[in-house]
């Protein structure tokens, strides 16, 4: 059970003890079964999600490589918001808590998952910190996930928006190799801009058609965490998404990112009307 | 590599139809897997008998379906099937589609051996 809200989650189920061989041949019989795999990851997710909605707070899953301009992404952000959304951060990576004390250093409350070896956030991780992010009077709950471009895409974390970051540095192909990742996005961001004048390989233009050809279908924006119009863009997106939120909690209503992963889809997780 | 993670989803999905049914053991498991799931089949039959060690699933046998990526397109109405990093009408090119196919990660069918003496 939840320690802290007391919900039925918990630590999986301790395995059912094997059934000792009787040496007898048994009946064999097929079972159709036909669920979600990730099913358990997708309810924990559906569950985190009413958290968030509990609290009217918007909650965003970035995703990148590493390296990509997350952290400093968030540090500009919490900078030039001044205080004006309230935001708090859940940091996912392998081993450090540098992250985490960024954006501490920005005066904002920072978990850090330290996922170990997985390199991925799921639900259950998100679950175990979310208890201790004040959600109450907050705005943005970002969850910045581990730094990876393959293995983030397949598990819903209960956010209402995906955001993927391609850096200029990584190079314009990136959504044609990646697909499952730059698809999954809500709103994509090229960063890094101010590295364009070096880096003149880097064509716009292709990245954008590198995404629409992985079926993105979302809105796009190119900024450099330095400041500008694209940041600028990026702010007024955060803004329309905590109005939309808002009006989304007056309502009892709920979102999800554009695509799901298989099993939310499969699932409809959660009672609430989803838009 | 997330395919580990994902083998002992599945492995605890096949233990709660092993034990709903009773089984003694399980033969068979079958998965239908699609290119904009995010797993690779390949990973996934390398991961599995890690996930599945000590488990009533233990020596059963992984059968990975996986389906291509497919598209209806919302201006010709063709249904084509598609590389995952070229999601456009494969008759006309548009880009206005709709995935119809390829992003699944089900578990399907389990074949489980129960005791034939059990009465129940
Ligand atoms: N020139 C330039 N450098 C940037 C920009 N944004 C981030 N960087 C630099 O890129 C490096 C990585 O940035 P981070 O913010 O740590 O990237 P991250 O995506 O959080 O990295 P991980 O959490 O390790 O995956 C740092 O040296 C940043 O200063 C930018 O807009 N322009
Ligand atoms: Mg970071
Ligand atoms: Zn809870
Ligand atoms: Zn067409």
């Amino acid at each position: 059970m939840c320690r802290d809200c007391g919900c039925s989650l918990g630590p999986a189920a301790t395995r059912a003890p094997l059934a000792a061989p009787t040496g007898v041949a048994g009946k064999v019989e097929t079972i159709e079964v036909i669920t979600a795999i990730l099913g358990e990851n997708d309810r924990v997710a559906a569950h985190n999600r009413e958290h968030f909605d509990q609290y009217g707070v918007l909650a965003i899953n970035l995703m990148s490589s590493p390296g990509s301009g997350k952290t400093a992404l968030l540090e500009a952000t919490i900078r030039a918001l001044g205080g004006r959304l309230k935001v708090a951060v859940i940091e996912g990576d392998l081993a450090t808590e540098n992250d985490a004390e960024r954006i501490r250093a920005c005066g904002v409350p920072a978990v850090q998952i330290s996922t170990g070896n997985a390199c991925h956030l799921d639900a259950t991780m998100v679950h175990d910190a979310v208890h201790d992010v004040p959600l109450a009077g907050l705005d943005i709950l970002f969850i910045e996930n581990v730094g990876n471009l393959v293995c983030p895409a397949s598990f819903d974390l209960g956010q209402h928006r995906n955001v993927t970051l391609l850096s200029v540095p990584e190079g314009d192909d990136k959504p044609a190799k990646y697909p499952v990742m730059f698809r999954a996005a809500d709103l994509s961001l090229v960063t890094k801009t101010d590295l364009l004048p070096f880096i003149t390989e880097f064509s716009l233009e292709r990245a954008r058609a590198s995404l629409r050809q992985v079926g993105f279908g979302g809105e796009s924006i190119e900024l450099t965490s330095r400041g500008g119009d694209g940041f600028d863009a990026w702010l007024a997106w955060l803004d329309r998404e905590v109005a939309a939120q808002r009006e989304r909690t007056r309502r009892g209503e709920t979102a999800r990112p554009q695509i799901q992963p298989e099993g939310a889809t499969l699932h409809a997780a959660g009672h609430r009307p989803v838009r | 590599m997330h395919e580990l993670a994902v083998c002992q989803a599945l492995i605890e999905q096949v233990e709660r139809v092993a034990r709903q049914n009773e089984a003694r053991r399980v033969v068979s498991i079958v998965i239908t897997v699609g290119p904009l799931s995010g797993v690779e089949p390949q990973l996934l039959e390398h991961a599995y008998p890690i996930a599945a060690a000590g488990t009533v699933a233990e020596h059963a046998s992984l059968v990975v379906e996986t389906v291509p990526v497919r598209v209806r397109c919302r201006s010709c109405g063709a249904e084509t099937d598609v590389q995952p990093n070229r999601i456009v009408c494969g008759s006309c090119g548009d880009w206005q589609v709709d995935v119809t196919g390829g992003e699944e990660m089900l578990l399907r069918r389990v074949e489980i051996e129960t005791d034939a003496a059990a009465v129940h």
